[in-house]
């Protein structure tokens, strides 16, 4: 393959005097699993921010290359141009349509997707029932492979924090992502979801052909799923290499320990 | 199975507001016809605001501008050429006016799609900013559009107002529209761009994640209520008659705000029922404002009585909602067709 899926260069985001991000630098390449770790307040979930367009980088560039081929600069398009290119994310403090039923938010998903306009919506034009049908049979579909077919009338707030979180993955996969950006996706799960996140995330990593970047703070997920992690420590890059060399370099033992 | 079902019980309700409107107009007084006219406009009014504040979750205080312009519209098209002559004694109607008279459902149309238009004219520059803003842009358009129709003597007979306008609405029409605008809006929410709407509403930054344009949809929400509250206000013009500037004051915004609150925001349902409850109550509150004669005492009437009974009733019906004693069990509530 020619150019990485992901190419972040130089990246520096600044918030007044906060540096939360500075010259950043990392590539991701198609079909890896890539992890960002760090210490709190490090600058990881700014780099998803900075990713899916939610803020606009002080400097540097993002390029993103859904195919190989052709190659878009991220930096500058607003957060649904950068979905509907193929990356999409989950939120580290869950953003899912509280009010909603489970199926609504996963079809809502589909949406970026659907071809018919608003008037064959509201008159249900043949073209649009059958587009409608297939996606909520896609969203159904989605929602059996998270176990949540039993819980899809239910409103999204009803539902116990891990269900709520592996509903965010699923409704990011409804817009068929090339690219997706896992914000801290075991935060408040038990060992054995953890496991079967773990589990979960290799499934749909295969099936639907992605590449994951993957922020968490639970290590045993990202030594064993990661091919290739990053860290970062208040807003700079200390460490890139594969889970054995991390587990090996000082600076990070370090930074995890709090020392300086 | 389910879906046949459904169907069946739209079709009865269809039939027995046939019915209901048949027997009406045969046996009731024109006070009580009028009322259920009433009824069916606020029908289209509350959800119309609904569908703006309530689905798609952006704070509009607009519509009784909106209706203005609706009202405005449908006067100026239907009135015979005659009666026009009449009415602009001060100063001639602009003459591209002056020989149209259009039937009644090509001017609702105009009313409609001048409104919308209207709406995205000044909805687009603040729909980009938060919501606070369109609150303020909406609310200086309704004020500004009577101070502009007071002034413009050529086209709106200024404060005079006009006279005369055909009252080609009846119950077949008011109940007509809002059963095209309960369709409507029912069918929009089932389908995708609604739901969209209610991403919107329940959070921006996750719709934007998923794709969903911001921007496009807030005017597009905004332009089919605008739209809606246009042909309302083209309506209430078929039924009263006459229209002047000031009908249209921010109190009319307020009732419809009424409707929709205690209807529930994003609720069909509620507000059809609201829309009729309120429009019946504030009808029968009328003596509040007239002076009463209890026997041994006389109250002076004060104007505007009524819609303070009213806001207290708001008030203690939020209270209740809060507290959840009006609050309906849940997935029973009859919000919007779903899937
Ligand atoms: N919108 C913002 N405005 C100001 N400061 C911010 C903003 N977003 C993040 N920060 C700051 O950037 C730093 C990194 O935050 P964050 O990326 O959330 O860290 P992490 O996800 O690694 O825990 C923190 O000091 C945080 O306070
Ligand atoms: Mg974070």
């Amino acid at each position: 393959m020619n150019s990485p899926m992901l190419k972040i260069e130089n990246l520096v985001m600044r918030f007044g005097g906060v540096v939360a991000c500075n010259d950043f630098t990392a590539e991701i390449k198609e079909g890896q699993i890539v992890g960002l770790i760090g210490p709190n307040g490090a600058g990881k979930t700014t780099i998803f921010n900075v990713v899916t367009g939610v803020y606009k980088p002080t400097a540097g560039q993002i390029l993103f290359s859904p195919n190989g081929i052709e190659q878009h600069q991220l930096t500058g398009l607003s957060p649904d141009k950068i979905a509907k290119l193929g990356v999409c994310r989950t939120f580290q403090n869950i953003r899912l349509f509280g009010e909603l039923t489970v199926l609504e938010n996963v079809f809502i998903g589909n949406h970026l997707r659907v071809k018919s306009d608003v008037f064959s919506t509201v008159l249900r034009l043949p073209h649009y029932v059958a587009e409608e049908k297939r996606l909520y049979e896609k969203s159904l579909y989605l929602l059996e492979k998270i176990g949540l077919q039993d819980t899809k009338d239910e409103k999204a707030s009803s539902l116990p924090y891990g269900m709520q979180r592996r509903l965010e993955i699923a409704r990011a996969l409804a817009t068929d992502p090339r690219l997706l950006l896992l914000d801290e996706p075991a935060a408040g799960m038990n060992p054995q979801e953890t496991r079967e996140l773990i589990e979960f995330i290799r499934e749909i990593k295969d099936e639907f052909d992605l590449t994951i970047f993957l922020i968490e703070h639970h290590m045993e997920v990202i030594m064993e799923i990661s091919e290739k992690i990053y860290v970062l420590d208040h807003g700079v890059l200390i460490a890139q290499g594969n889970p054995s060399e991390i587990q090996r370099n000082e600076k990070v033992v370090e930074a995890y320990l709090g020392v300086g | 199975m389910r879906e046949k079902n459904k169907r069946h019980v739209t079709l009865l309700i269809l039939a027995l507001t046939i019915l209901g409107l048949f027997l009406a107009n045969r046996f009731l007084d024109p006070y009580k016809v009028r009322v259920i006219n009433l009824s069916g406009i606020y029908v289209t009014l509350g959800l119309s605001m609904n569908l703006i504040n309530g689905m798609t979750g952006m704070f509009s205080l607009g519509h009784a501008g909106f209706m203005a312009v609706g009202a405005y519209t449908v006067g100026i098209l239907t009135m015979p050429i005659t009666m026009k002559e009449m009415n602009f004694f001060m100063q001639p109607i602009v003459p591209f006016l002056a020989n149209v008279e259009w039937g009644f459902l090509p001017a609702l149309i105009a009313a409609g799609l001048i409104s919308a238009l209207l709406g995205v004219l000044i909805g687009a520059p603040v729909l980009r900013l938060t919501d606070d803003y369109l609150a303020i842009a909406t609310l200086g358009f309704a004020e500004i559009i009577r101070v502009v129709f007071t002034n413009t003597q050529s086209l709106t007979n200024g404060a005079l107002g006009l006279k005369g306008i055909p009252n080609y609405t009846n119950t077949w029409w008011s109940w007509g529209v809002a059963l095209v605008t309960i369709w409507f809006i029912s069918y929009l929410m089932r389908g995708t761009y609604g739901k969209a709407f209610l991403a919107v509403r329940e959070d921006e930054v996750a719709a934007r994640a998923m794709g969903i344009n911001l921007f496009k949809h807030k005017v597009m929400s905004f332009a089919f209520g605008c739209f809606f509250a246009g042909v309302a206000g083209g309506l209430m013009a078929g039924l009263l008659g006459t229209i002047d500037p000031n009908m249209f004051r921010i109190t009319l915004t307020f009732n419809i705000l009424l409707i929709v609150v205690l209807g529930g925001l994003g609720k069909i349902g509620g507000t059809i029922i609201a829309a009729v409850i309120v429009t019946a109550g504030m009808e029968t509150l009328r003596f509040l404002d007239e002076s009463m004669d209890l026997g041994f005492v006389q109250i002076k009437g004060i104007p505007g009585m009524r819609m303070v009974v009213f806001s207290i009733i708001l008030i203690v019906a939020v209270i209740l909602r809060e507290k959840g004693l009006l609050r309906r069990p849940k997935g029973r509530e009859f919000t919007y067709v779903k899937n």
